[in-house]
């Protein structure tokens, strides 16, 4: 319990995201149906990227057009962490304490090379990958992505979102699953 | 430029002296250390010099170090002082500048403090001390400023590996 299900383990997540699927019903998706067009972001911006959030945000590309309206500054009132920009060594507590914060469920996108695998700083100072210390869920190349890669990986979020396959829903799914198996005496 | 500063300075600091150069149009004075405080003090507070802005403070590891288009021999070698200190200066009354420089050895990486002179060396003194790990005696406050206090080492330090990582924190699923 308590195991996050991470891309290192591409099988056992694979299976979770069928059992979900399959085990999901009508009203399961009614809601993640209303969760993927009321995202509410958490802009991590630390880096160059964030201009390129910026013009994603403004109304040219316009990201309120398919649901993540506001951008929240607290972590309690988001469900969407967007991670825009490079992430030190020094900054891995305070990104996993933003993360913590957030709500269940949540879900977090890596915006740029740098949140996704360190890019090029690859030195004594710079995380290599955001998802070192948090769990993500779509990465976004590019150094800085063009604002159409980010409502690509939106929309790709929301499709993962539908199906209930994001991390945190993966995870609140088999947490829910391991209480029922142990409230009934099996497996 | 013409050498101007560094004249008066050899006039009147010779014996500190080790030797000067230029530059790139920068005058350079590379000064023993022991007596670092006292041509400093003397540069800040002589009427002609009025050095009053206290414009860098970084260091030099010379490890390996292999010039390019240089004959081999001004290669380092082991024996040679390892770091170099650069003070740059500036005199906003008079329009010049200088660059004092103290050569340190591997196992003896410490030199005084510039703080108490210029309040503004404070800061570069703590980076310059967590980077290069070089100790600037008499600072009030001698702590790194980038690094994390868990970081062990010094990362710019040429023996540092370019490759190694020291994480604060790391998912508990991922080791
Ligand atoms: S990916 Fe490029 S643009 Fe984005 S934060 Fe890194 S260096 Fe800056």
């Amino acid at each position: 319990m308590g195991v996050e299900l991470t891309s290192t383990r591409i099988a056992d997540a694979a299976a979770w995201a069928k059992h979900v699927r399959e085990k999901q019903n009508i009203v399961d998706g009614a809601t993640n149906w209303g969760r993927k067009f009321s995202l509410f972001t958490y802009p991590f911006v630390t880096a160059c990227c964030g201009m390129e959030f910026m013009s994603v945000a403004a109304p040219k590309y316009d990201l309120a057009r398919f649901g993540a309206e506001f951008p929240r500054f607290s972590p309690r009132q988001s469900d969407l962490l967007m991670i825009v920009g490079t992430i030190t060594e020094k900054q891995g507590p305070a990104l996993r304490r933003v993360w913590e914060q957030m709500a269940e469920p949540k879900w977090v996108i890596a915006f740029g090379v740098c949140a996704s695998t360190g890019g090029f700083y690859q030195n004594y100072s710079a995380m290599p990958g955001a998802d070192q210390v948090i769990p993500v869920d779509v990465y976004i190349p590019g150094c800085p992505p063009r604002p159409e890669q980010v409502l690509d990986a939106l929309l790709l979020l929301q499709d993962r979102i539908q199906q209930g396959t994001g991390h945190s829903q993966l995870r609140l799914a088999r947490e829910k699953a391991l209480a029922d198996a142990a409230l009934t005496g099996h497996e | 430029m013409a050498k101007k500063v560094l004249d008066a300075l050899v006039a009147k600091h010779g014996a500190a002296i080790v030797k000067t150069e230029q530059i790139h149009g920068d005058e350079v004075a590379w000064v023993k250390r022991e007596a670092l405080v006292a041509v400093a003090t003397w540069l800040r507070d002589d009427a002609a010099m009025a050095f009053d802005y206290p414009v860098f403070v970084t260091a030099i590891d010379r490890l390996d170090w292999k010039p390019l288009n240089r004959p081999p021999s001004e290669a380092w070698t082991e024996g040679q002082p390892r770091f170099e200190v650069c003070v740059q200066l500036r005199s906003s009354k008079h329009k010049h500048r200088i660059r004092l420089k103290v050569a340190l050895a591997e196992n003896d990486a410490k030199l005084p403090s510039l703080t108490p002179l210029w309040a503004g060396f404070n800061w570069q003194e703590r980076e310059t001390f967590d980077m290069y790990g070089i100790k600037f005696e008499g600072h009030p406050d001698l702590r790194r400023i980038y690094m994390y206090e868990e970081f062990v080492g010094h990362p710019l330090r040429k023996d540092y590996p370019k490759d190694k990582r020291q994480p604060l924190v790391r998912r508990p699923d991922l080791a």
